[in-house]
């Protein structure tokens, strides 16, 4: 059956696929959301406990599907590979600077003899959660402002964007107000889902103020969340945008984005359902003390998630545009993998339910009961 | 022709190899620890012995602290071949991208969701899902050596994949090769045996410490009596698999074969360098001894490069400069042939961007008739072909030195552990100390003769690492460079303290 499916169906097939890894990675982040909480809602040592032992059993999720996401443009798209990791340089590597530091941190805060102190580690995990997550909303922005790089004719890519004379390789993308707009959109939501996991998976019957102020901060964070969100959403609507003509030129284009959204009404219901969860869950968390909030929350954003990478990329768009040259810019289709290779990674697709499944019969198991004091001072915790 | 900054693909190059050996330093720890704490805890689950639980949780709390450190130094490998390789993703992602994304897909997954039970869920799930949860992460992260591994085999022999001159980048033709692909295969089986040698090492000295210190005695025997029986089968085969390994790189890499040897000029019935020191003046083509002094065994190259004794084993020399009795083209000739394939891919690209099909027909036909030889094409001179001698040769030597010496460690600890008489030889406790730092070095020094050996080609024959990198300015690489120096030397100094730290807490016994 997949060995039917033609060259353009399969390039499609695939944006969505990553498209999906990305929208999960952005709800996953409730963990690096609430890293940036933890100095804010927790305030002894036991509260530190139960939030840091809290998230650590979920940090590898987030993590590895990062990793999953490298590893499927990889080899999905690798001219996106190629172009963005090797020209926007510096975005990726802060970004995955963050993630280094974030990888040892639960493992070695509380250790005895851990060389660089616990708050050292607990700055490492507020990094990890507002400069990575930064960072990447702003490269994702690009996604709708375009990059400053060419191709040549055998696509090498060649970035150019100074600034007093140094080459910024990709920091200039959170010089961008929407970029940034996107960047902190995506951290203060990461935070509003970080909050309401907390809620869902601590036990906080004896720690009655570590609950109101999750509650409290999961609402402040929707509120400064909200104009960022207001703002790109308007932005989208009223933004010129790249278009690729039948002859594949490319050229700018106003309301492009208004349009996609036009000709592809589906994307245009699943954001207005996405951002409709996303604000019932915080409503139902903060006014009827409701713990169920993440995961209201977290199909809103896995569904605002979609919506924010599909929409640059089909109905004629290049997903990854060049602002410095038009044509150099990237579409689905000229920047995937061959046809053979798409429809062999098409299969291993189908083992993506499979792993989906363990993943949340495991986490079912693993969360059917609430993280307990006492589980954080007489057990394994972080 | 593109412009190479030099200076910038070494220091890319240098960067890699830092990271990749810092990583290293971790996963071959985590290959066989993950199983060692499966045997550890099967046999709890089995006996219901509680010091067996104790034992398990002990190792398990090292593997943990092993394991965050693994996975920090992972992830910036994954995106560098984008970030510092982007020619080469551009290149080979085709085929190269498969892997990766597959190895994240099913192998990494497997390792981050059951991890969490396996540290986490002793109270939260049954004792049966627990032990399962153990093995899943040992098959996870085995899974995930078997993915990067057939990457780097097919860096090493490129397999299952055509140039495209549309599209000017190679295209997979068949993934069942490239995963079959035998380079791939010899690697993974001596890559991932070596991995649970290393980590039987380690939990052997470890245990030797504590008997030498005299505490944990109980706990100390039992593992070593574990490990040295994992230990005696991975060493074992781990020598067994290295030969396999070095036929294959005769076979597929005859140059990298010659520099592990130091073998400039080729012979039939070649014998084999068991010791000796390079004379550091020797050059190729000229007439020096390549050795100041050094120890041979006979035969055994010609046996061990094509199992034969009378097989012709060429050196530097004849593989640089050619050998016409012995048919080998030298590098001369290919280079002029891929300049040839170069100029035409070029005018191929111009033609189709004039449309003129006359021409690009023409110009096809010319690239086709010399594509085999497109990397030689980047080469500027015959030696350039040639990988550094020394590096690969000595790390080569001591790894087998190290490989010959392991299994008749293993089985002296085994046989002294089962007349429980160990406690009493202390010289077998500091040698069991000392090696599992030599397991270290063995490890590393593999990969050094794997990478080191493959230069100057980030895939062999095809594309010297020079044409594969991202055009940088040189300052970005250096920052970057030092940026991970700096941190990863930080957290290792961290991981080691807390190591320690924690060994010298030991177990927690009957709780
Ligand atoms: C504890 C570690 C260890 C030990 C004792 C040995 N090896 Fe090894 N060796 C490795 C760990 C390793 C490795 C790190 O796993 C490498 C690096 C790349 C690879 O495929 O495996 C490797 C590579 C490697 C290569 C290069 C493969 C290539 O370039 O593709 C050869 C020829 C051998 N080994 C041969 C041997 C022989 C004949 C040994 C003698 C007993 C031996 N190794 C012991
Ligand atoms: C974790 C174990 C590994 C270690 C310790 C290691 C070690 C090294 C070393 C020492 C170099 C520098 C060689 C030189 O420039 O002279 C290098 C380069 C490199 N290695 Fe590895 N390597 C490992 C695994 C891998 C794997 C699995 C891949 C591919 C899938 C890979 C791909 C590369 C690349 C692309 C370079 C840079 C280009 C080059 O110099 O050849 N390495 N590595
Ligand atoms: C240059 C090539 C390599 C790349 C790109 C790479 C990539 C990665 C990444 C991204 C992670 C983190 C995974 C997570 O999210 O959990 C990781 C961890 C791991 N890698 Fe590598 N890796 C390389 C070399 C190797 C080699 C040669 C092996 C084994 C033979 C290996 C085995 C592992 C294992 C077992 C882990 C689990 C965690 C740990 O290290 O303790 N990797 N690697």
């Amino acid at each position: 059956m997949i060995s039917s499916l033609d060259y353009a169906t399969l390039q499609q097939l695939w944006w969505i696929i990553c498209s999906i890894v990305c929208a999960l990675f952005l709800f996953l982040n409730f963990v690096q959301g609430g890293q940036t909480l933890l100095w804010e809602v927790a305030k002894t040592d036991l509260e530190k406990s139960l939030v840091i032992t809290s998230l650590g059993r979920k940090w590898e999720m987030p993590f590895t599907t990062l990793v999953l996401f490298g590893g499927a443009l990889f080899a999905a798209f690798p001219k996106f590979y190629a172009t963005s990791f090797g020209g926007a340089y510096w975005v990726w590597m802060l970004i995955l600077f963050s993630f280094i530091i974030q990888a040892v941190s639960y493992e070695y805060r509380k250790k005895e003899n851990n060389f660089l102190g616990a708050t050292v580690y607990e700055l490492f995990l507020f990094i990890n959660g507002s400069v990575g997550i930064l960072l990447i909303g702003a490269a994702v922005g690009t996604f709708y402002t375009g990059s400053n790089f060419t191709l040549d004719l055998y696509n090498r890519v060649t970035w150019n964007y100074t600034l007093m004379g140094i080459n910024l390789r990709g920091l200039e993308a959170a010089f961008s107000l929407f970029n940034l707009s996107l960047g902190l959109f995506l951290l203060f939501n990461a935070r509003v889902l970080g909050a309401l996991y907390l809620l869902n998976n601590i036990d906080l019957s004896s720690t009655p103020d570590l609950e109101s102020r999750l509650r409290k901060g999961a609402w402040h964070s929707f509120l400064i969340a909200l104009p960022f969100l207001l703002y790109i959403l308007i932005s989208i609507l009223f933004m010129e945008g790249f278009n690729v003509d039948q002859a594949g030129r490319v050229s700018l284009v106003p309301f492009k984005y208004l349009l996609n959204l036009l000709a592809m009404p589906h994307l245009l219901v699943l954001l207005l359902a996405g951002i409709v969860l996303v604000i019932y869950g915080v409503l139902s968390s903060t006014f009827k003390k409701s713990n169920k909030g993440i995961w209201f929350c977290g199909l809103g954003t896995v569904f605002t998630g979609l919506v924010i990478l599909s929409l640059p990329a089909f109905n004629n768009t290049p997903f990854y545009p060049s602002k410095l040259d038009l044509q150099s810019s990237l579409t689905i289709y000229n920047a995937s993998s061959s046809m053979y290779t798409l429809t062999v990674m098409t299969y291993v697709a189908i083992g993506i339910p499979f792993v989906l499944a363990y993943v949340v019969y495991v986490w079912k198991l693993m969360d059917s009961k609430k993280l307990t004091p006492e589980e954080v001072i007489h057990e394994e915790s972080y | 022709m593109l412009e190479i900054d030099l200076s910038m693909v070494n220091w890319a190059r240098a960067q890699f190899a830092l990271t990749a050996m810092y990583h290293w330093i971790f996963v071959p720890l985590t290959l066989g620890l993950s199983f060692l704490c499966a045997f550890f805890e099967s046999i709890y689950v089995r006996t219901g012995n509680k010091e067996w639980r104790d034992i398990t949780k002990f190792w398990m709390t090292l593997f943990g602290i092993n394991f965050a450190i693994g996975v920090a130094t992972g992830i910036i490998l994954e995106f560098e071949f984008g970030t510092n390789w982007s020619n080469y993703s551009w290149m080979v992602g085709d085929i190269f991208g498969a892997p990766l994304a597959i190895e994240g897909l099913f192998a990494f997954f497997l390792e981050a969701t059951f991890f969490a039970v396996m540290f986490f869920g002793w109270n939260r799930v049954s004792k049966r899902f627990h032990l399962f949860s153990t093995w899943m992460v040992a098959l996870g992260s085995n899974l995930s050596a078997i993915w990067i591994l057939v990457a780097n085999g097919w860096m090493q022999n490129p397999v299952g994949m055509v140039f495209n001159p549309g599209t000017a980048r190679f295209e997979m033709q068949s993934f069942f090769e490239v995963v079959f692909n035998p380079v791939a295969v010899s690697k993974f089986v001596h890559t991932s045996s070596s991995g649970f040698l290393f980590a039987s090492l380690f939990v052997l000295a470890i245990s030797c410490w504590y008997l030498i210190k005299k505490r944990h005695i109980q706990m100390a025997k039992k593992s070593i009596v574990v490990a040295s029986v994992f230990g005696l089968f991975s060493s074992s085969y781990v020598a067994l698999t290295g030969d396999t390994s070095a036929y294959e790189v005769a076979q597929k890499q005859p140059m990298k074969l010659a520099a592990i040897e130091g073998l400039y000029t080729g012979e039939t019935k070649a014998p084999i360098v068991a010791a000796g020191i390079l004379n550091p003046d020797k050059k190729p083509g000229d007439n020096q001894d390549p050795f100041l002094v050094k120890v041979e065994i006979p035969y055994l190259l010609s046996l061990l490069a094509n199992h034969s004794i009378d097989s012709f084993v060429p050196g530097i020399d004849d593989l640089v400069y050619g050998n016409e009795k012995e048919g080998i083209e030298g590098v001369a000739p290919k280079i002029i042939k891929g300049k040839k394939a170069i100029n035409a891919l070029a005018f191929f690209k111009q033609a189709r961007q004039e449309n003129n099909n006359q021409k690009a027909k023409l110009a096809l036909a010319k690239f086709k008739e010399n594509q085999k030889y497109l990397g030689y094409g980047y080469l500027d001179k015959p030696e350039e072909a040639i990988p550094p001698v020394a590096i690969p040769y000595y790390a080569f030597h001591i790894m087998v030195a190290l490989g010959t010496f392991f299994p008749f460690l293993f089985a002296v600890f085994l046989f002294y552990a089962l007349k429980d008489s160990l406690a009493q030889k202390r010289w077998l406790l500091f040698i069991g100390l000392i090696s599992g730092f030599l397991g270290f070095i063995a490890s590393q020094a593999g990969w050094v003769v794997a990478e080191v050996g493959r230069q100057p080609w980030a895939i062999y024959g095809l594309l010297p690492v020079k044409v594969a990198t991202t055009n940088l300015a040189v300052e970005n690489v250096q920052i970057t460079f030092f940026m991970f120096l700096g941190l990863f030397t930080l957290l290792l100094i961290a991981e080691i303290k807390i190591m320690l730290k924690q060994i010298s807490i030991g177990p927690e016994e009957g709780s």
